[in-house]
């Protein structure tokens, strides 16, 4: 070990020593101090983001190869803090109502965090796969952490079993591409597929493939996603939160770390499989989504269907190596995401008393009650659906652009992905037309003429103050890179080109 | 007298396919899992088959790896199985269907 290999493992320290010192505090400290419990997690993440974000690059891999510290990593490691500390912030009173804020909750948001940072900088398969790993054991105790809540039991085992399984796939992938080349760096299996397509075919186009398979099963794309809607409703909110941002944004680090190795030989196959998947996916996420009522349900296929975006992004950029514009667009999209989705389920954490599962009858008239909660969910809501003035607009924009410059799959793609869209906006803006153009519960006087003596107050809204900051803070950042975007994606285009150029 | 290293491909290969086979058709949550153990497994021969054929270390060096991952993951498959166990005295994954996909 070098001393740049410390420096580059740098956030990854922080962030399990986090993990682990909030595990241990835990045994200390007195039941009413537990809130000390989130506020350092807090603490540690916001230290591991500013930590990330000074330290200088490399263009090689360090730690014997194993990870990159590159602006790729760099930006990938700010996006997975960010979601985990607007994670914490949004979950901490929430755990405190559900009985669940212990130390281990902490640790294990923590340690998936990790797990995903690991994804984003590995140089070497074995280190995707261990990050994949770190990312989702912990998930699986989250999903299902109210232990005695039968829905999150069945979330916790059809998110293991279905889990487990795409990892057993994706590590035969691993296997088949060693098999074929020789190694299991990522330079190293770039520079070798070309030779070992000639001798091995199978070995190459299986390995890519059940690789194609695993990620896709994290991310949630058709047909692999039929775990997401039952977990994402039974899991504890909160945990569906992070998991939705999580999961998705790790699988997606991946995918821009493995497309980097496919051959230009391969490029064509890879974007016809990649973009067949992506308009299932769109497909299917929308429509379904459509008939949802239950409102966490909806976020799921609403995950969906925004895993079939990112995918158009993967499939078109694929022409010999990572395409700028493409993984620009990507990048731009996945951060955007972690924003408008945190928000989104944010909302209905804090719309959730005790574990109940709201659906879109309890959004009912909720801006009236509480109209910065409403017009926060109304944005989140608009920025989900791609609409302008929200940074959700620029996410699709730019993807699509992308897109349409690849030629003619690409404007396919294209074009699928803006019928999707369309069908989208009727049930985003479904939650928008209950929030505000039904009238509140009815008041006192208006129920005693209806001859109902006692009309149910309107739900309460459990807003702590870190709660309402993490609402904020994502809702200022989505109108903030939807009114001004050029910044963000100058930036990303930057990242693209350096993580290019650093290919051999 | 050595065994060609393609024949523990094969191998590897069959034990996997039995492997997804059975979690595809099995229905009792624990024989899943032990389907799932049972692909790992088989990567695992792969990877050691694959590393004597290149003469490359790093192959073996991937199973310690894996078996760490896989013992992990008992921990916390075994622990979810049992906890569900306990509330509805049955491991049968279609009798665990309050959410329907």
């Amino acid at each position: 070990m070098e001393a740049r290999d410390f420096l580059a493992l740098t956030p990854l320290l922080i962030v399990t020593g986090t993990a682990l010192f909030v595990l241990v505090l835990d045994l200390f400290l007195r039941e009413e101090r537990r809130g000390w419990l989130s506020g350092l997690s807090l603490l540690g993440v916001v230290a591991a983001f500013l930590a990330n974000l000074s330290l200088p690059t490399f263009r090689e891999p360090l730690v014997q190869g194993m990870i990159r510290f590159d602006a790729l990593t760099q930006f990938l490691n700010a996006v997975f803090l960010l979601g985990c500390g607007l994670a914490v912030m949004l979950s901490a009173d929430y755990a405190r109502r559900q009985g669940m804020a212990r130390g281990e909750y902490y640790c294990l948001v923590l340690l998936s965090t990790l797990g995903a940072m690991l994804m984003g900088a590995s140089a070497d398969l074995l280190m995707l796969f261990l990050g994949l790993e770190t990312l989702s054991i912990p998930l699986y105790v989250l999903a299902t952490f109210t232990r005695r809540n039968p829905a999150s039991q069945e979330a916790g085992l059809k998110y293991f079993l279905l889990g487990a399984f795409s990892s057993a796939l994706f590590l035969y992938g691993i296997a088949l591409l060693y098999g074929a080349t020789g190694t299991t760096k990522l330079d190293g299996v770039l520079q070798g597929l070309s030779s070992a397509m000639g001798t091995a075919p199978g070995l190459v186009l299986g390995g890519l493939g059940l690789l194609l398979v695993g990620l896709a099963f994290k991310a949630a794309a058709v047909p692999f996603h039929t775990w997401a809607p039952d977990v994402y409703e039974g899991a504890p909110t909160s945990v569906t939160a992070f998991m939705a941002v999580a999961a998705k944004a790790g699988a997606f680090a991946a995918f821009l770390r493995v497309l980097a190795i496919s051959t230009p030989a391969l490029a064509e196959g890879w974007a016809l499989v990649v973009g067949w998947l992506a308009v299932l996916t769109m497909a299917l996420g929308n429509v379904v989504a459509v008939v949802q009522l239950n409102l966490k349900r909806l976020l799921a296929y609403s995950s969906i269907a925004h895993a079939g975006y990112l995918l158009i992004a993967v499939a078109v950029g694929q022409t010999g190596a990572l395409s700028e514009p493409a993984s620009a667009g990507l990048l731009f999209y996945l951060l955007v995401y972690t924003l408008m989705t945190l928000g989104a389920f944010g909302v209905v954490i804090v719309a959730e008393g005790r574990g109940e599962n709201l659906s879109l009858e309890d959004m009912k008239g909720l801006a009236w009650r509480y109209p910065w909660v409403g017009l926060a969910m109304a944005l989140f809501m608009v920025s989900l659906a791609g609409l302008p003035p929200t940074a959700g607009f620029f996410a699709k924009f730019y993807v699509f652009r992308a897109a349409v410059e690849a030629g003619s799959w690409g404007v396919l793609l294209a074009i699928v992905g803006v019928i999707a869209s369309v069908i989208s906006v009727f049930y985003y803006l479904r939650v928008v037309y209950y929030l505000y153009l039904r009238p509140a519960p009815a008041p006192v006087a208006a129920a005693a003429t209806e001859g109902e003596g006692e009309e149910e107050p309107g739900r309460p809204v459990y807003l702590s103050r870190l709660a309402a900051w993490g609402l904020g803070i994502a809702a200022v950042s989505v109108l903030f890179l939807g009114v001004y975007p050029t910044a963000a994606l100058r930036w990303l285009v930057e990242i693209a080109a350096a993580a290019m150029s650093a290919l051999p | 007298m050595s065994v060609p290293v393609v024949n523990y491909l094969v191998l590897s290969a069959v034990l996997f396919a039995v492997g997804t086979l059975g979690v595809l058709s099995r229905r009792n949550a624990l024989i899943l899992f032990m389907s799932i153990e049972l692909m790992l497994n088989a990567v695992n021969l792969a990877f050691i088959a694959f590393a004597r054929q290149w003469g490359d270390m790093a192959g073996q060096v991937i199973v310690f790896f894996v078996l760490v991952v896989a013992a992990a993951e008992v921990v916390v498959g075994l622990a979810i199985i049992i906890n569900i166990f306990r509330t509805r005295e049955t491991v049968d994954v279609d009798d665990v269907d309050r959410l329907r996909g």
